[in-house]
Order: structure tokens, then C-alpha cells, then sequence
């Protein structure tokens, strides 16, 4: 007998389907699972039903889930069966065909429905709402051989509609009750600009109308739309626009609490504990969502409870809004009609057809209404999203992205201006077109699927911005990105802030006691979680958390860079930059005895010995004799200096020394990601502090410091801190800085994306005016550093000598 | 005919030698294979060739049933040696038998 628990699922749409897809990703078999549709088609992407109408797709390529995936999931389907009644005592729904199915469980995702104004005449042959797939064809065939269309209402879905009926060469009026199209999702002004637009296409608009009555012929047809105030137009496909209610009828019926929706809790359930809801139908809150992003994030939590999980919490989502008409670029997002306590930074270029309003709130942006140019509807998003504190990137956020100084790849292309073939991960060679085909093939909505499928945006990241934008324009109004703060990884519902808080509250030790406490998912990790929480450990309880090897990357297991061919990398630390003949010596004696194919002076003022073999590794260091200079790892990598006043003619102070005393204090040190240091004996900056974690600039009377510099993937230009009078200050001004770095920071989070997040003014109020937290800080980063052993020396010395011998070799 | 010929088991280590979430490597002509073991302390055994460009598996990190390459972070399934979807790729395998503590391949 199966004893597996039966979960019924009533609607086959998007939220419904993605809701079984969590599931069968963390609880496969647990249930046997039942999906009733009342539409005839398997679970295709409502979002592109435009495309399909415009034209630009048909309805194959908008399909997510063939037959088959149903069938190999062990999904019972019945498509084309209205569920018409929930029996709760006995547990089982009643289709319209009578087929009953019993449930443990029951889904219930019917979605929306058009919302019909009751005039007259609505019911006539050739009224049409926009909701469906049946609904798209309908158009399609009427614009084959009708003339006149009027689509009622100015929304979102009213002017997608009028847009492809147009483009199907359909004569089309839009008429809107208010003033102003979009007046939910954009200003007045921006309403304006886009009108004007539509009607350079050849749309026509009837604003402040009042449709009285639907008129018809004998034959029941259409033939045209009276108004309130007695003018009328002719018309032979009326599309019906006006809005979408939560389909609750179902529900209601079943005596399930509703009110303007299917009432649900944070876990997705609603007043009966064994019936759930997802997606359109549901009020969550308060609030009906209508568009894709919130409905996954609801499925998710959703899922996880139907798998007994129980700890996930949906708590509402942040909108964005964008209209899928090519061509026309409008967004929205947040509370862009600002009010009371907000500012408003507004670039109008009425002529150039551009209108950018950033509201702005406790210098964070709190809502955004572009048109015209919404490049960077991404990036203000996340800014939103991410609550990020504005500070000095005020002046120049209503420019963009580019308009930061961005000299980095993310900065250079835009997704809309990019041809197909243009390369948007450099990394891996993956270019826009094959980003889209992804996308609309695979039915992608996230960020993680992208990576996932096309490797775009896997490696260095910093394409990721422009990937956002890519699925953005893709998927169009729909699309939203995921919840702000991002699980570590599969195995978690847990952020890194709550790893991170979780460790420190309740005194973690252990990578066991970790994944316990905070309910992983998976035994023992994976291997984007297990080096965070290694470093979390470690930097939250040193001294008291113990190393665990197998959650590092190799580079740190093994103490050298693994290369493309599984060979290794060294590089001895070289203080300050500053060498000796007896080093330069037993370096070249170690090349020569050890065949090192090159040896190459570093970035960072030091000497790589590559291609070295793993079993070498030891012996090399004892014949070297220097320390590790740890350019393998999320650590302390070097401290580049100039000559400074020893020799220099500009020099003002001793910024070798310096430099030697940092690299000295920091020895060993491991943190979020690597942390690159430089001094500078004057303001001509030789040693291009400019672009370090942590830059030291030395002036006549003194040392200016520098944070949150980066030479890398994206440049950052480093931000002043303070300035300082002695050599011991600097030490302690930036010991402190980078402890504070390395105990709230998010692992891989450089200083700049740390400071990013927190605000420089936060920094500064813990560093510099702040004695007291300064002091302890920099006390807590040389008890934490006091006594680690030189990783080198300790394996010269057998430490971990199976990580560098086979274990037998055979023939 | 002999179709089948016996096969040769060739004791490598013993199930202690390799480190919980960890592996160790035997050498050989004809390509490295690495030993790994789990935290069940299931040992398997795969040729030391990522599918992808070829990164040595014995170098990554271990989780649940599977290995993460350290050169471009494609998860290989230890038991099948498949690459987890999308990747598409195998990693040969190696038939692997422990007896009282002692771990042995079947390398032919």
C-alpha cells in the first residue's frame, strides 16, 4: 500500500508548479502529489503572454513544464479540470468532470481574474479579457481579419495588449478611467512621456473616459464602446484590462477565511493548518501580488513547509515594475511618488525623452521612476533593496551606475544597447544571446539560474549586474529578484548575517554545531557554505574554534595557488617589498634544483615561482626558508611600499619601514576575502594606495589612511578615513579597521563591498572618533593574530604531510 | 573462453590514511585515481580528472556524496562520477571494497 501522504495541487500555473519544483528539490518522494489545471496546456510563463500577442514568440517557446516533466516526476496531472469544490471534512477536492482526489495536503494556486466592469454589453461575442493563453489566441485570430480594437484599461497588461494588437495591425484606442497611463507604476511625467511615445506608434488615447456600455449587433457581436459622456467609438475585439482580483471563489466556497484574497500566514498557510496558498489568489499581509518574483519567494517558503522543513518565513517583497513593449523603456520601483520626509533628485530631458525621480529617505533610496534611460534600473533597485546607505554616491546617483567612476566591466555595456553576440562574462565567454535563450528556453526568472545554466556571472562575479539587467529586459514586467538578503547557499534558509549573528550569540565551536543549530539541509555543507562558516568560526571564537582543512579551498589547505594544470604556485613573503641577496640566492637555487619552469615578479612587489608539484611543496619551503606570503588566500596578502624618505628625494617619511611594520603585525592573518595593503612615502603615491584595502599615504606632518580601495574586477578608488601623526597610529587606525572588517564582514566581501554595506560614516564612528571601540578592536586583532604559526615552517615540519604524498604509486 | 577475468583488487590504504571529507591519491601510469572518503566514511574512487578541463578531484572539497573540482567548481557525484545538472560529464570510477578497515581498488 502507499503510504506516502497525498498533496493535491489546485491550479497548474506558475506559482503552483514552482511551488512542487522546491519541493521536489529538498523532499523528493515525500509526497504523492496530484496537480489539477483548468486550462488545457501544461504550466507555461504567463509573463511572455506579450511577446506571444506582439508576435515576437509563440506559444512553444513559453512552455516551462513539458508533459514529461510531470511524468518523470511522478506528478499525477489532470489538465482541462476545473476543481468546483473542496470537500475539508473528508478531505478530498471534486473536479467538474467528477474525478475526486483525496488529500494530506492541499495547494491551492488558482491565480487571478480579469476584472470585468459591469456595464452592459460585456458579455457580448468579441469581448475579450488578457489573461491567458486562450485568451492571447483570441486577440491573434481577431487581428487577422477585424479592424478596430479598444482595450479598456491603461495599465500594465491594457498597454501590452494595445501594443501587440497594433503591431498585428490593428486600428487601437486605450481607454483609461484616470489621467495619466501607468498612474500606479510612474509620475505624471513620466505618464506623459510615455503616451507621447505609444502615439508616435500610432496608438491612440481616451483618457478620463468612462466606458458606459458595450454595444452590439442582433447577432450578439461587438460593434463598438459608448462612453459616459456620450461619445462613442467602433470597435470589433474589445480587450477587457481593467485590473486582476485573486481568484477566491473556489476557496470561499470551501468556507476558507478570504478578503481580497485567500488569507495566508508567513508559512504560506491559510485558516485550515492542512490547506496552503500561493501566488495571485493570496492576501498575504494585506497585499495581492501580482507579479512573478514575490510568487516564487512565497513558493520557496511554502515549499519548504509541505517538506515538514518548517522554517522558512515569507515576509513580503519589494516591487519593481517594467513594461514589456519593445522599444519603450520605463521602470519603477519602491515609493517613487515620494511624501512626507522624502526628497526627490529629478533629471527631465522632455525633449530627449528621458525623466529619471529618485526619492530619496534618511539618505536611502527608497523609490525610483525612470523612463527613457533605465539602464540602471537595476542597480537602483538593488540599492533599494539593499537599504544601502547613500553618503557620497548622493551626487552622482541620478547619473547611473557609470556616473560612480566605474572604470570596470560592469560599467562599460548595457544590457539593452548589447547585440546578441557581445560577450557578458568575460570569464567564461558567455555572450548576451545565448544569456536569452536561457532565459525564455529554460523558463530562468533569477540570477542563480542564469549561473546555474550558462556559468554567466560564476566566476568573478562581476558581470552580475549586467546579468540582472539582461533577465530584466528579458522577462519585462514580471521580472523581480530575489529576497534582498540572499541565503549562503542551498543548504540554508540563513543569510550571512545570520550565520554570522547565530556564531557569535550563542558561542558555535563547530561546523557541527553550526549546521544543527541553524537546521542545514544537507549533512555536511557544500563548498560555497563550509569555507564561510570555517572563516566565521574562526574569526568570531579565535583561539577556541578549531581549523577544520577540509572546509578550506585547496590554495588554503595546501598553502600555495593551484594553477590551470593542478600545479602549484609560491610565493615567500618578501616584506615591504624588500629583499636580500641571500633570498635571491636560495630562490634561484630552488629553481634551478626543482626545474621551476618561471619565475615571475608579482603585482604585489614579490617572486612567484610557478609550476611547482604538489609533493614538492615542502621541500621547496625548507630549501627557501622564508615565511608563507600567503598569496593563496582570503588573508593578509602583502604590503607594497615605495622607497620613501631613505632614499627617495620626495620622500616624507619612512613608508618602507612602515609598510615592513604592517605586513609584520598582520602576518598570518586570514579574513573575508584577501586584504592588500600599500604605503606611500608621499602624495605622488608610487605605491598606489589608491586601489588597497588599506592605503597609507605619508605627508610632512604626518600619514593620511585610506579604506575600501580595490584594483580589481571593478576599480574603487579608496575613501579617506583620517590622518594620523605616528607610525604607531597607522597601526593601530588600521588594525582596528581591519578587525573591525573581519568580524562583520560577509565572507567574500571585500573592504569595499564591507564599508558598501555599512556606511563610511559607520566606520569612521567606530575607528576614528570612537577611542575606546578603536582600542578594543585593535586588541582583539593581535590576540587573535598572537602566536599563529608561520603555515610553512609548521609543515617543513610534517604538519598535514598526507595533503602532499600520494599514497601509493602504482605503475 | 574466459570472457570475464577475475577481478584484481589492489589494496591502496587503510579507510584511517584518508581524512574524514577528505581523499588521498594513488599514482599511476595510466592517470591518478583519488580515494575519497565521507563523513560516513563511505570511501569511492575516481579517476583524478575533473570532466570539465581536467582539475584534480583528490583537491577538492568534499560534501554529502559528491566533490566540488577546485579549478572551476563543477560538483561530481562520487558514487557514479557524473557532473550534478546542468554540467554534463563523468569522471571514470573505480570499483572500491573495504575490508576490515583496509581499502581496496579494482584499477584494471
Amino acid at each position: 500500500m502507499n503510504t506516502q501522504p497525498k498533496l493535491v495541487v489546485i491550479g497548474n500555473g506558475m506559482a503552483g508548479i514552482r511551488t512542487l519544483e522546491e519541493l521536489l528539490a529538498i523532499a523528493r518522494g515525500h509526497y504523492d502529489i496530484t496537480v489539477f489545471g483548468a486550462e488545457p496546456h501544461p504550466n507555461y510563463n504567463r509573463i511572455l503572454l506579450s511577446p506571444v500577442l506582439a508576435g515576437e514568440q509563440n506559444f512553444d517557446d513559453i512552455v516551462l513544464n513539458p508533459l514529461d516533466w510531470y511524468a518523470e516526476n511522478g506528478i499525477r496531472l489532470h489538465l482541462g479540470k476545473r476543481v468546483e469544490r473542496i470537500d475539508r471534512r473528508r478531505r478530498l477536492v471534486v473536479a467538474g468532470d467528477g474525478t475526486e482526489a483525496p488529500y494530506d495536503r492541499l495547494l491551492i494556486a488558482t491565480g487571478s481574474t480579469p476584472f470585468i466592469p459591469p456595464v452592459p454589453g460585456n458579455t457580448l461575442k468579441g469581448v475579450v479579457a488578457y489573461r491567458d493563453i486562450h485568451d492571447t489566441q483570441t486577440m491573434i485570430d481577431a487581428a487577422a481579419v477585424q479592424r478596430h480594437a479598444v482595450v479598456i484599461g491603461g495599465g500594465l497588461l491594457g498597454l501590452e495588449a494595445a501594443n501587440g494588437l497594433k503591431l498585428r495591425g490593428m486600428d487601437v484606442s486605450v481607454v483609461h478611467l484616470a489621467g495619466t497611463l501607468l498612474e500606479r507604476q510612474l509620475d505624471a511625467t513620466a505618464g506623459k512621456l510615455l503616451q507621447r511615445s505609444l502615439e508616435t506608434r500610432g496608438l491612440r488615447f481616451l483618457l478620463n473616459k468612462a466606458t458606459a456600455e458595450i454595444t452590439g449587433n442582433d447577432a450578439g457581436e461587438v460593434t463598438g464602446v459608448r462612453f459616459a459622456d456620450g461619445e462613442s467609438l467602433p470597435a470589433d475585439i474589445v480587450v477587457m484590462a481593467a485590473g486582476i482580483k485573486p481568484n477566491t471563489a473556489l476557496a470561499e466556497s470551501a468556507g476558507l477565511h478570504c478578503s481580497r484574497g485567500i488569507v495566508v500566514d508567513d508559512a504560506m498557510q491559510t485558516y485550515d493548518p492542512r490547506i496552503y496558498a500561493v501566488g495571485e489568489c493570496v492576501n498575504h499581509r494585506g497585499v495581492a501580488y501580482g507579479l512573478v518574483a514575490p510568487l516564487f519567494e512565497q513558493a520557496k517558503v511554502c515549499a519548504n513547509h509541505l517538506a515538514l522543513m518548517g522554517i522558512g518565513s515569507y515576509k513580503g517583497s519589494v516591487l519593481s515594475t517594467r513594461l514589456k513593449v519593445t522599444g519603450i523603456e520605463l521602470f519603477s520601483a519602491g515609493d517613487f511618488l515620494g511624501g512626507e520626509g522624502t526628497e526627490e533628485i529629478v533629471l527631465s530631458d522632455p525633449a530627449g525623452g528621458v525623466y529619471k525621480k529618485l526619492v530619496i529617505k534618511d539618505d536611502k533610496l527608497v523609490g525610483a521612476c525612470l523612463y527613457g534611460d533605465t539602464a540602471d534600473g537595476a542597480w537602483y533597485f538593488r540599492l533599494l533593496r539593499e537599504e544601502r546607505k547613500l553618503g557620497e554616491l548622493r551626487e552622482h546617483l541620478v547619473f547611473g551606475e557609470t556616473g560612480i567612476g566605474d572604470a570596470g566591466v560592469q560599467g562599460q555595456s548595457r544590457a539593452a544597447a548589447m547585440a546578441d553576440t557581445d560577450e557578458v562574462c568575460g570569464c567564461n565567454g558567455v555572450c548576451k544571446g545565448t544569456i536569452v535563450k536561457a532565459i525564455t528556453e529554460k523558463g530562468l526568472f533569477t540570477l542563480d539560474d542564469v549561473k546555474k545554466h550558462t556559468k554567466a556571472a560564476s566566476s568573478c562575479g562581476s558581470c552580475a549586474g549586467l546579468v540582472e539587467q539582461i533577465i530584466m529586459s528579458t522577462l519585462g514586467s514580471s521580472f523581480q529578484e530575489a529576497p534582498k538578503a540572499k541565503a549562503v547557499c542551498g543548504c540554508t534558509i540563513h543569510n550571512h548575517g545570520e550565520v554570522r549573528k547565530a556564531i557569535r550569540e550563542h558561542h558555535l565551536l563547530t561546523h557541527r554545531e553550526v549546521y544543527d543549530f541553524l537546521e542545514w539541509h544537507t549533512p555536511n555543507g557544500c563548498a560555497t557554505c563550509r569555507p564561510a562558516i570555517n572563516y566565521y568560526l574562526l574569526s568570531t571564537w579565535p583561539r577556541e574554534a578549531v581549523d577544520d582543512p577540509q572546509s578550506r579551498f585547496v590554495n588554503e589547505r595546501l598553502h600555495a595557488n593551484i594553477q590551470k594544470d593542478n600545479t602549484f604556485s609560491v610565493v615567500p613573503q618578501m616584506k615591504g617589498g624588500v629583499t636580500n641577496p641571500s633570498e635571491l640566492r636560495r630562490i634561484a637555487d630552488v629553481a634551478d634544483k626543482y626545474h621551476i619552469p618561471m619565475v615571475k615578479v608579482t603585482g604585489g612587489q614579490r617572486i612567484d615561482l610557478l609550476g611547482v608539484k604538489q609533493e614538492d611543496l615542502p621541500d621547496i619551503w625548507r630549501d627557501l626558508g622564508m615565511k608563507s606570503g600567503h598569496a593563496y588566500g582570503k588573508s593578509i596578502r602583502t604590503v607594497k611600499t615605495c622607497v620613501g624618505s631613505e632614499f627617495c628625494r620626495f620622500g616624507t617619511q619612512n613608508s618602507t619601514q612602515m609598510g615592513i611594520d604592517l605586513e609584520t603585525m598582520l602576518a598570518n592573518m586570514w579574513s573575508p576575502h584577501k586584504v592588500k595593503l600599500a604605503v606611500s612615502g608621499c602624495p605622488r603615491n608610487c605605491a598606489e594606495a589608491g586601489i588597497k584595502d588599506v592605503g597609507v599615504i605619508a605627508v610632512d606632518s604626518g600619514w593620511e589612511l585610506y579604506v575600501g580601495g580595490n584594483g580589481g574586477i571593478k576599480t574603487e578608488v579608496a575613501q579617506f578615513l583620517c590622518k594620523v601623526k605616528t607610525a604607531d597610529e597607522v597601526k593601530e587606525y588600521s588594525g582596528a579597521f581591519l578587525q573591525l572588517y573581519r568580524e562583520e564582514a560577509y565572507y567574500l566581501d571585500r573592504t569595499v563591498h564591507y564599508i558598501a554595506r555599512v556606511g563610511l560614516a559607520y566606520v569612521k564612528q567606530k575607528i576614528v572618533e570612537d577611542a575606546d571601540s578603536r582600542r578594543a578592536l585593535y586588541e582583539r586583532l593581535l590576540y587573535s593574530l598572537d602566536g599563529l604559526p608561520d603555515p610553512w615552517e609548521t609543515r617543513v615540519g610534517g604538519t598535514q604531510s598526507h595533503q602532499y604524498i600520494p599514497l601509493k604509486v602504482i605503475a | 573462453m574466459d570472457m570475464k577475468a577475475t577481478p584484481v583488487w589492489t589494496r591502496v590504504c587503510e579507510v584511517s590514511d584518508i581524512p574524514p571529507l577528505g581523499s588521498r591519491v594513488v599514482e599511476r601510469d595510466s592517470g591518478n585515481v583519488a580515494v575519497f572518503r565521507t563523513a560516513r566514511d563511505n570511501v569511492f574512487a575516481l579517476l583524478d580528472r575533473c570532466p570539465h578541463k581536467g582539475g584534480a578531484l583528490s583537491l577538492g572539497i568534499v560534501h554529502g556524496e559528491s566533490v566540488t573540482c577546485p579549478l572551476h567548481a563543477w560538483n561530481i557525484d562520487l558514487a557514479s562520477g557524473a557532473a550534478h545538472a546542468p554540467d554534463e560529464g563523468c569522471a571514470r570510477r573505480f570499483p572500491v571494497r573495504v575490508e576490515d578497515g583496509a581499502v581496496f581498488l579494482c584499477l584494471d
